[in-house]
């Protein structure tokens, strides 16, 4: 069958089951999964108002009284999909660790210190070219109980909409050069070398901003459609 | 713009255990909820229903730091995207939400029934909400659809008739005797006899 948004482009994903990241070897299916052709339901997907992104959003180090510690950066870059179109108008939402690698979820318990000023969650609408742009602060590697001394690398929580329900991505965003990469499951669970670098960003100097912020750059690419114009079947 | 044409997809990384202050917040942490639970406007036409359930692991534990998002056309079968020519630009019926599971696995949608959306022939569907599955130790979520029992056009969906008619039972919810207000229940198995089926699309 023809798929508008072929299958192919899914070669790129992790298997589900990966047995070095333990959590996935009761959390995959057993079962095949049943190909569907993708009708009006999966063709389509959300479209958010000016209600759903306020104005600072998109900038992690204004949302308390003060300022939060730790490295300032400005993380952007495009959401595109594979032919290289940018995606307009999409939400790109985004969640992290602070400067210490510790999460304000309550289940996190490392013993880092939390801070007063950061929250860490963010949002962003593209622009018409798929550009998005969010100023935070460099996360903290920290510990977890995968295995004996497992330290998950630096990373920043994307999760991204697209032009349909079946464009929908979770990912996350690594910075360049970790030394933690080699021992990570979860980065590894990508088998492809060239899939598991683009989601390691780029250190941008030409957006740095002198006496600021250090810049990396992180272009998200989602699945692309087939040139064959949809249907609106009656 | 510079870019050129990518080499591939951005890979899928799992949500981790700690999306929920940054995508499902619900009043528990210093951030607002872009989507909730609830997608009833005050404006929709239709059903007004309420489907929940359990989502379980492999082992018949529930997971309780699941993410779950659905997308679903109106009771006209037309969804709130200007992608569907049939779509209705000033409904302020949106067709999405989203939920973390809480402590028991548990999840809850208020939302109202789907017409039926024609298939790329044209075909009518039955009634149905799309579904996607996030979790800790799922490293790329997974889709799913929730049809209803009391529907008689799953007799001829194009969907439900390429699913073993022994596993369809894992996407039916069943409609609650008793409830005051029409409800469906529908548990997710991620793994095991009763695997819920999923898709791949």
């Amino acid at each position: 069958m023809t798929l508008l948004y072929p299958l192919q482009s899914l070669a790129a994903h992790p298997p589900r089951l990966s047995p070095a990241y333990r959590s996935t070897v009761k959390r995959s299916p057993q079962k095949p999964l049943i190909p569907i052709r993708q009708t009006l339901s999966e063709l389509t997907g959300p479209v958010y108002g000016h209600e759903t992104v306020r104005e600072h959003d998109h900038d992690l180090t204004i949302q308390h009284k003060g300022e939060p510690l730790g490295e300032r950066i400005i993380v952007h870059g495009h959401v595109l999909d594979e032919d290289g179109r940018g995606v307009p108008n999409t939400l790109v939402e985004l969640w992290q660790a602070n400067a210490c690698g510790r999460y304000v979820h309550v289940v996190d318990q490392h013993p880092a210190p939390l801070d007063p000023n950061f929250t860490g969650a963010g949002r962003a609408q593209t622009d018409a070219s798929g550009y998005y742009r969010f100023v935070t602060i460099k996360p903290g590697a920290y510990p977890w109980g995968n295995h004996h001394n497992a330290w998950r690398p630096a990373h920043i929580h994307f999760s991204v909409f697209g032009h349909s329900f079946v464009s929908r991505l979770v990912t996350q965003m690594y910075f360049p050069g970790d030394p933690l990469f080699p021992f990570d499951p979860i980065f590894n669970s990508v088998t492809d070398e060239k899939a598991r670098a683009r989601m390691i960003s780029s250190f941008d100097l030409e957006n740095t901003q002198p006496e600021w912020a250090l810049c990396y750059r992180f272009n998200i690419v989602l699945r692309g459609r087939n040139a064959t114009p949809m249907e609106n079947k009656q | 713009m510079s870019e050129q044409r990518p080499e591939g997809i951005t890979p899928s990384q799992t949500v981790g255990p700690y999306f929920k202050y940054g995508l499902t917040p619900n009043g528990e942490y210093a951030w607002n909820d872009a989507f909730t639970n609830n997608l009833i406007t005050p404006d929709v036409s239709g059903e007004r229903i309420r489907v929940e359930g359990t989502v379980f692991d492999g082992d018949g534990v529930p997971v309780p730091d699941c993410m779950l998002e659905i997308w679903q056309a109106d009771a006209q079968g037309r969804f709130s995207d200007p992608q569907d020519a049939r779509a209705l630009p000033n409904s302020s019926f949106k067709g999405f939400g989203r939920v973390g599971t809480d402590a028991k696995g548990g999840y809850v949608f208020d939302t109202i029934k789907p017409g039926q959306v024609p298939d790329p022939d044209g075909k009518p569907q039955a009634p149905h909400i799309l579904l996607a599955v996030y979790a800790r130790g799922m490293l790329l979520h997974l889709y799913t659809r929730i049809y209803f029992d009391d529907e008689a056009a799953n007799a001829s969906d194009p969907v439900l008739a390429l699913v073993p008619e022994e596993r369809r039972t894992t996407l039916i919810a069943k409609r609650k005797a008793g409830a005051a207000n029409p409800a469906y229940t529908l548990d997710i198995h991620l793994q095991g006899d009763n695997e819920t089926v999923f898709f791949e699309v």
